[in-house]
């Protein structure tokens, strides 16, 4: 039978790959196929609240981006905390946990960073560890009571979402130097400009500075890209990524194969905090916005969830994701006046919602791809013929993978 | 005595919307669906029952005290409440989709649907009442004052701060909801059959209870819940609409896991969650608690409050936690 030649390839690590790489470009294309179905109905609505303004908005909302320095280095500014959010609550979904605690853990590490940036007046290397402590440590806490008192590790995250936000608020008018007033500057809510405060302390434009006119422009994409690339590796070259992904499938198993499950799950947890932290970092110590301080829970922490849902939790997939949607958000903010902002989000969630459809679509994609060879050849290089041997029926496919997992 | 009478009145208003939605995601996650939406469907809830309450409020697109809603006020307040119920049931048929017939994962659609609805209210309110005109303002007689009951309003004793300071017609509804839901849940097959399918539903297959039929069921009351428990957010927050519940949805979703899935629970979760918050906001006016000079900002100490007590209740309590066995499981009948 194919399916078991196929699962006797998985032995061999360049069928391994193959496999992976087949399955995951249906599961891309299960993806391209729900972002266009959401571009459309943002096309109905755009048609359906000022019509002779539609195709001009569309147009707006995929190529700002494109069209000068500012709007390209945004777009990359904008990805950049996205990318890490995405990673933690990827990597949490990885272990079986669902971390909706990512908005406190971003503040967190905003907070850290910025606490050693302006007040101690640390480079920004440091600044950026610290971020990750920050969110490390606001990461422990869900881990924690859910291994040691079995507290539900969702009802602590939003707990704690909340509870950085007051702290931090805290924290920020209490530590000398920390508003811009300290600084002569005039809001007695926000944090000084780093400019002001630390030129060295605020990310470097290295070449993009150079090649980009704009204050958007900085390496923090490249730090954010590099570590989803380390999460990659760990999750799925490590014997340490094996047993998280082991412990998300199935708990009982995990423990039955000898792997502590309890720590697992409290290092996960600390691991999607820190990347969580490491986001806010990124985004406050670029120096363009300034932190504010403000009695609600921050929204970006919450925009990891969609990140990941649309990457299927693969690390490198959160890379795309993440540009995909600080793409349309940066082409959304040139919306007004003929267009709400908020269609943006409305477009985004048709998208996610839409995802939920991939199920059905990458299974239609399977039984596609199997009727007409040909077409199969027309696909990007790696869904080739290894696709053709495991389409035929998804679910066992899914249960291989799992087994496979285990069982590696 | 006063600032107990407003605490306990403020703890009230504010433990009725807890209430509501965190019953609302109960029956959800008892039949087995994660709600996750119920920040957008309260948001969907708020949104259409203010604009209805606004409309009922006009007379020949005027404010007026002539109008229908001025003359009949708890009747308006009714109609606004069946609205929110009706559109948070239909919002949340969303969520049921992509659960129970995708059998997606049920983060999904709770995601999206949060996402959506902020940006769908913003829209459509710029649609009806003009750009950037994103508040839609709630009329004052939706506010029930002893002059509804022939009583004199000027007279503010201890009793009438605490039951008539800010009451609403969402109050009774809330309890008559909560005894309806114990009854339902515990008393009626329905209920046994909805509990049943969020905790072995190959089980409740097996005996012939059409498990997605139940799922419905579930999500459809919880979406009615959430719905109603917008708009009692939104009367309580007290300035009018603005596309957002300031986060109850969430914290609902919290109260439902600190009440242990189980009606009664949810009651005492969402009283004592609503009591220390706003004790958290009345720190200045009362005498006892320390002041913490020489900290600025100090009211963010007393913010927390809540949160940190929860939580401590929470690690002291959770041993025992009965969360359903088969929610967030999509329930595929092929499966065994």
């Amino acid at each position: 039978m194919d399916n078991n030649k196929n699962l006797s390839n998985t032995k061999n690590s360049s069928g391994f790959k193959k496999f992976i790489a087949s399955n995951g470009s249906v599961r891309f294309m299960g993806t391209v196929v729900s972002i266009v179905m959401g571009l459309v109905l943002g096309l109905i609505l755009l048609l359906a609240t000022n019509a002779p303004f539609a195709i001009d908005g569309m147009s707006k909302i995929l190529t700002t981006a494109f069209v000068d320095d500012t709007g390209f280095t945004k777009l990359l500014y904008e990805a950049t905390p996205l990318i890490l959010v995405g990673l933690s609550v990827g990597f949490a979904s990885k272990t079986g946990l669902f971390n909706i605690g990512a908005p406190g853990q971003y503040t967190m590490g905003a907070c850290f960073g910025l606490v050693g940036c302006i007040h101690f007046q640390l480079p920004w290397p440091v600044c950026l560890v610290l971020a990750a402590i920050g969110g490390a440590i606001w990461g422990i806490f869900p881990g924690l009571f859910k291994a040691l008192f079995n507290v539900n590790e969702v009802i602590t995250s939003i707990m704690f979402n909340w509870i950085a936000v007051f702290s931090v608020n805290l924290a920020i008018s209490n530590i000398p130097k920390m508003v811009s007033t300290d600084w002569g500057q005039a809001n007695t809510d926000k944090t000084p400009t780093l400019g002001l405060a630390n030129p060295n302390g605020k990310i470097p434009q290295g070449f993009l500075g150079e090649m980009f006119w704009s204050d958007y422009a900085n390496i923090g994409i490249f730090i954010a890209i590099a570590i989803a690339i380390i999460i990659y590796i760990v999750l799925n070259k490590t014997t340490f990524g094996y047993e998280l992904k082991a412990c998300g499938l199935s708990q009982h198993a995990g423990i039955y194969a000898g792997i502590k499950a309890k720590r697992n799950m409290v290092l996960s947890m600390v691991i999607a905090g820190a990347l969580a932290g490491i986001g806010g970092g990124l985004f406050y110590l670029s120096g363009v916005e300034q932190f504010a301080i403000v009695k609600v829970v921050n929204g970006m922490g919450f925009n990891g969830i969609p990140v990941a849902l649309l990457a299927y939790n693969n690390p490198l997939g959160v890379i795309f994701s993440s540009l995909f949607i600080a793409l349309v958000n940066v082409g959304g903010e040139q919306l007004q006046p003929d267009f709400a902002t908020q269609t943006i989000d409305i477009i985004i969630a048709a998208i996610i919602y839409f995802s939920a459809f991939s199920l059905v679509v990458q299974q239609i994609i399977r039984r596609f791809l199997k009727a007409d060879e040909s077409n199969v050849n027309a696909e990007p290089a790696p869904v080739n013929k290894e696709n053709t041997k495991v389409k035929d029926n998804k679910t066992e496919v899914i249960v291989k993978d799992a087994d496979k997992e285990v069982t590696k | 005595m006063d600032v107990l009478a407003n605490i306990l009145s403020a703890t009230v208003i504010f433990a009725v919307p807890l209430l509501l939605v965190a019953l609302g995601g109960m029956f959800s996650e008892r039949s087995g669906v994660i709600n996750l939406a119920l920040e957008g469907i309260m948001i969907m809830g708020a949104l259409f029952s203010c604009l209805v309450l606004n409309k009922m409020n006009l007379v020949d697109g005027m404010a007026s005290p002539d109008s229908f809603g001025a003359q009949n006020p708890i009747l308006a307040m009714f109609i606004a409440i069946l609205v929110a119920a009706l559109v948070g049931m239909i919002y949340a048929l969303l969520l049921a989709f992509a659960a129970i017939n995708l059998k997606a994962d049920q983060t999904i659609g709770g995601t999206a649907l949060n996402m959506l609805a902020p940006g769908l209210a913003v829209v459509i309110t710029w649609a009806i009442q003009g750009e950037a005109q994103t508040t839609v303002l709630i009329p004052d007689w939706v506010r029930i004052t002893k002059a509804n009951f022939g009583g004199d309003p000027m007279v503010n004793g201890f009793w009438d701060t605490i039951f008539f300071k800010s009451f609403y017609l969402t109050t009774p509804i809330a309890i008559i909801v909560l005894v309806a839901t114990v009854i339902v849940l515990y008393k009626t097959k329905f209920g046994l059959r909805l509990r049943a399918c969020g905790e072995h539903p190959q089980a409740a297959d097996s005996v012939g209870i059409n498990v997605y039929k139940m799922r419905y069921a579930g999500v459809m009351i919880s979406g009615a819940l959430a719905g109603i428990g917008g708009l009692a957010f939104t009367v309580a927050a007290g300035s009018g609409f603005t596309a957002e519940v300031g986060g109850y949805g969430f914290l609902a979703l919290a109260v439902m896991i600190f009440g242990n899935w189980k009606p009664l629970n949810i009651l005492g979760a969402s009283c004592f969650f609503a009591l220390f918050k706003v004790i958290g906001s009345y720190t200045s006016s009362i005498p006892f608690l320390p002041k913490f000079e020489g900290v600025a900002n100090s009211g963010y100490i007393y913010n927390m409050l809540p949160y940190i007590v929860t939580m401590i209740v929470l690690i002291l309590t959770s041993k025992n936690s009965a969360a359903p066995k088969a929610e967030g499981i999509p329930y595929d009948k092929g499966q065994r």
